[in-house]
C-alpha cells in the first residue's frame, strides 16, 4: 500500500498518513463541491480545515468519513479503499462526530456516551464489562463524570459538547473526526472544547477538524488545510502557512499577521473598513 | 479533568448470561412485567364480560387451559377470537407507533398521521363500495382484509417515496404523511357520498374500528403475521439505538442507517396495515401507546415492548369500556379516539411550550 504514491507535494508524510484522499471528486446532485482533490492527514496531529463559506472543508471532512461517496478517486483508510471496508469496521477505526448533533429529549449523559460502543457490540452482546470500562474513562477523560446522570439537554453548549466528545471517545478509536466542534459556542467555551481536543492529540489521537476562527485554527493545530473553491490553496504549520497574502487570497480578508502575545503561533487581526487607524498597520 | 479514578460507578451495570450480555435496567423491567400481568388481567376481565358473565377466576382458569366443559365452549369458541384480536391488534399497533415515531424522531408520526391507517380505509371502502355489491368474492372479509394490507402498504411507501430528498428527514416524512392522509379521507368521503346506501352503513361501521364479530380464522392469520413482523423488527431493533442520535451520528457508529430504517419502516406499516384488515382503522392508539410507555418507563425513547403492551392494554380496555359503558354497545373506535384526540392535543401543546 505504501508503494501507491502521491505525485503532489508532502510525499514524506503521505507514506505514513493514516487516512488520505486521492484523486476525489465529490459533489451534492450533479454539482461538484470538490474536484480532482488529494490530502494526506499525518498522524499524531491536529489538522485543521479552514477557508471560506462554501468551499468545500465540510464536504472534505465528510467525504474522509464516507458520509459523502465520491463520484471519482478513493479516501485510503490504513491502507484500503474506505468505500470497500464494512461500515462497522469503519466505525472501530474512526470516530466522527456531525455538526450541531442533537440527542433525543431527556437521553442521560450516560446513555448517550454508552451508545458510542456501538461499533463493538452485537445483538447477543449488548453490554460487557469491558464496554462499562471504556465508558468511564471516555466519561472522565473529559471531565464529565459527574454529569453522567444528568439529561443532554439540561448541559450548557460547552458540557453538551464534551459529552458528545465523549461519545466518540468510547468508540475507542485513536482517529478523530469533529465537524466544527465550537459551533454555537462562547469563546469561553470554545477554547475549553479545543482544549479538550488538544488533551485527545497529547494522549495519542490524530483529530482532523473543520473549524471558522481563524486564530482558534492557528493556535489549536499543528496542520492547516486551507481551501478556496473545493481545492487546497496552502497546507502545512500555522507558523509557515500563515501570512496575509494567504489569507487575502483564500478569504479576500485585509489582515495584518503578528507574533501572538501569548503563543508562539501567528495572530491574525482583521483590517475592516472602519475604525482602524492605518498607520498603526505594519 | 483528567482524573483516572473513577470513585463510583456512573453507568449503566450490565448483566451476563453466557455468550449473551446487556444493559441492566430494572425499572424498564419491572414496568414491562406489570403491563405483562395488567393486559392478562385486562384480557381475561374482558372475556369474562358478556350476556354469560364468567368470573374472573374461572376465566384464568379455563385460559391456562383448565376449567369446565362450558366454560371452555363459551371463552374458547365464542369470545377468544375477539379478546385475542384486541391483544394483537393492540401489540401491532403500538409496536407500530415506536417504530415509526423513533424513526421520524418525533411523537406525532404514528400511522395515523403518515396516512398509513387512512390509506387502508381507502381502499377497503373502494372495495366495499364500488364493487361490494357486485362481486361476491370480495364481499368475504379475507377481501376486505387484503384490501386494508395492500392500502396500508401502498400508501406507506407512497409517503416514503415522496418524503426522500437524499435521505428521511422526520418532519418532512410527517408533512407528506399528513397530506396523503389528507387525500386518503377525501378519497373515502366520495366513494361513501356516491355509493349505495347500505354498502355506506357497512363501510361506516368498518372504518370506526371494531372488534365485533372476529372469527378463529381471522385472529390466527393477523396472529401469525404479527408474530413474524415483531421477530424481523427486533432484529433489526439493535442497529436503531445509535439511530436515535441522528442519521450522521449513526452513520459514524457503523450503522447502515437507510437499510435499517427501510427494514424498520416496512415492519411498521405491515404491523399497521395487519391491524387495520383485522380491526379497521382503530384511531390513535398507535400515537398514544408508546407515547404511555416511554413515560411509564421513564425512557427518552418510545420502549418497543412497552409500547406493544401499553397498545394491547389500550385497546382491550376500551373495548371493554365500549361494551359495558352505555347500555349499547359501542365500536371501540369510538372510545380509542375519545381518549386519543385530547392525548394529541396534550402533544401539540407540549410541542409548542418547547
Amino acid at each position: 500500500m505504501s508503494t501507491e504514491c502521491i505525485t503532489e507535494t508532502e510525499a514524506g508524510a503521505q507514506g505514513l498518513a493514516r487516512l488520505a484522499a486521492k484523486d476525489v471528486t465529490v459533489g451534492y446532485g450533479g454539482r461538484n463541491v470538490i474536484d480532482g482533490l488529494d490530502v494526506a492527514i499525518p498522524p499524531g496531529v491536529i489538522t485543521t480545515i479552514i477557508g471560506p463559506n462554501g468551499c468545500g472543508k465540510s464536504t472534505l471532512l465528510r467525504t474522509l468519513t464516507r458520509l459523502l461517496k465520491p463520484s471519482r478517486g478513493t479516501v485510503v483508510l490504513d491502507g484500503e479503499d474506505i468505500v470497500k471496508l464494512r461500515t462497522r469496521d469503519v466505525a472501530k477505526k474512526l470516530g466522527l462526530l456531525p455538526q450541531a448533533p442533537v440527542a433525543p429529549e431527556g437521553l442521560t449523559v450516560s446513555d448517550l456516551v454508552a451508545r458510542g460502543r456501538h461499533p463493538h457490540q452485537s445483538w447477543l452482546r449488548q453490554w460487557s464489562s469491558d464496554d462499562a470500562g471504556v465508558v468511564e474513562r471516555a466519561l472522565a477523560m473529559t471531565g464529565v463524570s459527574d454529569l453522567a446522570d444528568r439529561p443532554v439537554d439540561s448541559l450548557s453548549g460547552g458540557q453538551r459538547q464534551r459529552v458528545w466528545i465523549s461519545m466518540t471517545l468510547a468508540q475507542g478509536t485513536d482517529l478523530l473526526l469533529l465537524d466544527e466542534p465550537t459551533t454555537y459556542l462562547d469563546l469561553a467555551h470554545a477554547i475549553d472544547v479545543l482544549d479538550l481536543v488538544d488533551d485527545l492529540h497529547e494522549s495519542g489521537c490524530t483529530v482532523v477538524m473543520v473549524l471558522h476562527d481563524l486564530n482558534l485554527a492557528t493556535r489549536y493545530s499543528d496542520n492547516l488545510i486551507v481551501m478556496r473553491a473545493g481545492s487546497i490553496l496552502a497546507q502545512g504549520h500555522p507558523r509557515d502557512v500563515i501570512t496575509a497574502e494567504l489569507l487575502d487570497e483564500a478569504f479576500g480578508l485585509r489582515a495584518a499577521v503578528v507574533d501572538d502575545p501569548v503563543g508562539d503561533r501567528p495572530l491574525i487581526v482583521p483590517i475592516g473598513r472602519t475604525h482602524v487607524q492605518l498607520d498603526q498597520i505594519p | 479533568m483528567s482524573g483516572t479514578e473513577v470513585k463510583r460507578s456512573v453507568v449503566a451495570p450490565g448483566v451476563r448470561l453466557g455468550q449473551v450480555s446487556f444493559v441492566w435496567r430494572p425499572w424498564l423491567v419491572g414496568v414491562t412485567l406489570l403491563l405483562v400481568a395488567a393486559t392478562f388481567l385486562v384480557f381475561c376481565l374482558s372475556i369474562g364480560v358478556g350476556e354469560f358473565p364468567i368470573g374472573l377466576s374461572r376465566v384464568i382458569a379455563t385460559v391456562l387451559g383448565g376449567g369446565e366443559r362450558v366454560d371452555q365452549f363459551v371463552i374458547m369458541d365464542l369470545r377468544m377470537p375477539r379478546a385475542l384480536a384486541g391483544l394483537v391488534v393492540g401489540i401491532a399497533l403500538g409496536v407500530s407507533g415506536a417504530l415509526t415515531q423513533s424513526i421520524a424522531r418525533n411523537p406525532l408520526a404514528s400511522p395515523d398521521i403518515l396516512g398509513i391507517t387512512g390509506g387502508a380505509g381507502a381502499v377497503s371502502v373502494f372495495l366495499v363500495t364500488v364493487s361490494g355489491g357486485a362481486a361476491a368474492a370480495v364481499e368475504s372479509t379475507v377481501g376486505l382484509s387484503a384490501a386494508a394490507l395492500a392500502g396500508g402498504l401502498g400508501t406507506g411507501l407512497l409517503v416514503y417515496f415522496l418524503a426522500w430528498r437524499r435521505g428521511i428527514d422526520g418532519l418532512r416524512l410527517i408533512l407528506i404523511g399528513i397530506s396523503v392522509s389528507a387525500v386518503m379521507e377525501a378519497i373515502t368521503t366520495w366513494l361513501l357520498v356516491t355509493a349505495d346506501i347500505k354498502d355506506v352503513a357497512r363501510a361506516q361501521a368498518w372504518l370506526v374500528g371494531s372488534l365485533d364479530d372476529r372469527s378463529w380464522g381471522e385472529v390466527r392469520t393477523a396472529l401469525w403475521c404479527t408474530l413474524v413482523l415483531l421477530v424481523v423488527a427486533s432484529c433489526a431493533a439493535f442497529q436503531f439505538k445509535p439511530m436515535h442520535l441522528g442519521d450522521e451520528v449513526a452513520a459514524g457508529l457503523g450503522v447502515r442507517y437507510t437499510a435499517v430504517r427501510a427494514v424498520l419502516l416496512l415492519c411498521a406499516v405491515l404491523l399497521a396495515g395487519v391491524a387495520v384488515s383485522a380491526a379497521g382503522p382503530v384511531p390513535f392508539v398507535a400515537l398514544v401507546a408508546p407515547q404511555v410507555a416511554m413515560r411509564l418507563a421513564r425512557c427518552p425513547t418510545p420502549p418497543m415492548v412497552a409500547s406493544g403492551l401499553v397498545g394491547a392494554l389500550l385497546l382491550i380496555g376500551a373495548d371493554l369500556v365500549a361494551r359495558t359503558a352505555l347500555p349499547i354497545a359501542l365500536p371501540v373506535g369510538v372510545v380509542t379516539a375519545a381518549i386519543g384526540g385530547p392525548f394529541l392535543v396534550y402533544l401539540l401543546v407540549r410541542a409548542n411550550l418547547r
